[in-house]
């Protein structure tokens, strides 16, 4: 068998130095990142009142919470929690199909193939931009005082903040358009009408139709939060439980919540195959 | 020069359009019953929501003027006229962003580190065992399905009000989003070099450190910048059920009704949403070239 030949490392190095001695400030960088990321880890830790003793104590009690919840018991409450469950649905179905209606024509303000004038489309942009910043419970808290407490507060809380990211999906969408369809139809004498109707829609709604059937899927996990601040659905349930203590039914109400959301996903990822194939969507 | 377009025989167009009259027919039929079984789908909705088309009509001016008192100061003017009086409590709110952001980052941190010790046990292509893997898949889907407010909401009884409860809710949050992203990404991991580390006679652990690691690590620290980004969004309500930062502020102002307080905390915070969306943003754009950046 033949030995492999000794590297002479010494001549490797003098001839090859980048590779053998990484500038300071390469070798420096990571392990600096991870200093800098572990001393605000550790301010934290600090500002915000974290103690061994407290997490001891808490952990405690979070472990005596947790016997507490088993097993999952109802109670008398059932009917009553399936009714909250449903309102949660129809929150979820009602506020996104709404957003989606109301930021159909907003979005092609925001898209460029369609207003190329830099004028209108920043502002609508920037318009969408800051709803989106505002999380769905706020918009719950503000749509309370309005139509005051209940699921249609909810529902329209859902419908402004899907508004803000409706309105940037489906420009993006549009944006993406194939521009060839749209000349085809301009050539054979068709209006700008003509042009949306039959060039861009084709193409666009089956992207938009997956979209919006994804937002009801994730829409109806918002639903079940944004009753903890009143804005009715199961949320409202769950808040009130928690805040009584009837630990064994919050965790039916969470039991509830995690297959209505299993089930929610698995049609919506049906549906969504089959209105546009086996692409991914989002 | 003009070309003439060729037409077909009647009889032959006859049977052609024919076919294409009853697929058009087939795909109306289907588009028109899936439009009605969704429509029937909104009214039921709609009764199931209380939905009032009478009271939102009554109230909708409210909407519009809520946002109109909101723009007002006590004294009657407008906010925007005054805003030393406006942001009057600038330097409070501040620190409770600078309190929300913390909240994020120490809970996206723990949730990362967490996820990051997980989700090798997750990954189909390198799971010591079946079993280990179901049971940490439907650790992580449970952590990620229940909203982090309820976790709020729990810990907040468990560890007391304040920021520590928020802290752990985004943790556990966290774990289990990233939990599910890291473990995609070992599963689209090249095997070659696990192989040749194993063939030196590598215990598992060394496989993963050595062979998986190098290839994800970029990805890991992509996603968890983004879920930062989310984070702090999330960490801006978790005030409303008393477990720290900017929230709680935020929901006095609201129920107590100081107009003026709720536009200033609003813009303070979408402000800082902004900001950090484009700064890691642009930190991931600096840090793994511009593929990533999303």
């Amino acid at each position: 068998m033949s030995q492999m030949p000794k590297p002479d490392t010494a001549e490797l190095r003098s001839k090859y130095p980048g590779v053998f001695e990484r500038p300071a400030s390469a070798r420096l960088a990571m392990p600096a990142m991870i200093a800098v990321a572990l001393a605000i880890f550790v301010y934290g830790l600090v500002d915000l009142d974290f103690s061994p003793t407290k997490l001891i104590t808490g952990m405690s009690q979070l472990g005596w919470i947790t016997m507490m919840m088993i097993p999952p018991n109802p109670g008398s409450s059932f009917p009553l929690y399936m009714q909250a469950l449903g309102e949660t649905l129809s929150i979820a179905l009602l506020g996104t199909t709404l957003a989606a209606l109301f930021a159909l024509p907003v979005s092609l303000l925001a898209a460029r193939n369609i207003i190329p004038s830099n004028l209108i489309r920043f502002p609508v942009r920037r318009f969408l931009d800051s709803i989106r910043g505002v999380d769905t419970l706020i918009w719950a808290l503000v749509w309370i005082n309005v139509v005051g407490l209940g699921p249609f507060a909810g529902v329209l809380a859902i419908m402004v903040s899907d508004f803000g990211a409706f309105g940037k999906l489906f420009s993006e969408a549009i944006e993406a358009a194939d521009r060839k369809q749209v000349e085809g139809i301009r050539a054979s004498g068709g209006n700008a009408l003509h042009e949306i109707r039959f060039g861009l829609l084709p193409q666009v709604l089956p992207v938009i139709a997956g979209q919006v059937l994804y937002f009801i899927e994730s829409n109806t996990r918002s639903a079940t939060i944004i009753g903890i601040v009143g804005a009715g659905g199961i949320g409202l349930q769950l808040a009130e439980q928690i805040r009584v203590l009837e630990w064994q039914k919050v965790s039916f109400l969470i039991l509830m919540i995690l297959i209505a959301v299993a089930a929610i996903d698995f049609i919506s990822s049906k549906l969504r195959f089959a209105i546009i194939g086996q692409r991914a969507v989002v | 020069m003009a070309t003439a377009i060729s037409i077909l025989p009647a009889q032959q167009l006859a049977t052609l359009t024919d076919a294409y009259r009853k697929a058009v027919a087939r795909k109306r039929l289907k588009a028109t019953v899936a439009t009605a079984v969704f429509c029937a789908a909104l009214f039921i909705a709609a009764l199931g929501a209380e939905v009032n088309l009478h009271t939102f009509f009554t109230y909708f001016g409210n909407f519009l003027s809520y946002f109109d008192r909101i723009l007002t100061l006590d004294s009657g003017a407008r906010v925007w006229t005054n805003p030393v009086e406006w942001f009057w409590g600038l330097k409070k709110w501040l620190r409770m962003l600078g309190e929300t952001l913390l909240i994020s980052y120490v809970g996206t941190l723990t949730g990362a580190v967490f996820a990051f010790a997980l989700n090798f046990f997750a990954a189909q292509n390198t799971s010591p065992g079946p079993w280990v893997r179901f049971i940490v898949r439907r650790l992580l889907e449970f952590a990620r399905t229940v909203p982090g407010i309820v976790f709020a909401l729990i810990f907040v009884i468990a560890f007391g009000l304040g920021p520590m409860a928020g802290v752990l809710a985004i943790a556990i949050h966290t774990t289990g989003a990233l939990g599910k992203l890291f473990a995609e990404i070992v599963e689209n991991a090249d095997m070659k070099p696990v192989e040749g580390i194993r063939s030196t006679g590598a215990s598992w652990l060394s496989c993963m450190r050595f062979a998986i690691l190098p290839q994800v690590s970029a990805g890991y620290a992509s996603y968890a910048l983004l879920r930062f980004e989310i984070n702090v969004r999330e960490a801006s309500v978790m005030g409303f059920v008393g477990a720290g930062g900017i929230g709680q502020e935020l929901v006095v102002a609201i129920r107590k009704f100081y107009y003026s307080d709720v536009s200033a905390i609003l813009i303070t915070i979408i402000v800082t949403v902004f900001i950090i969306d484009i700064s890691t943003g642009w930190l991931r754009g600096r840090l793994f070239g511009k593929e990533s950046r999303r």
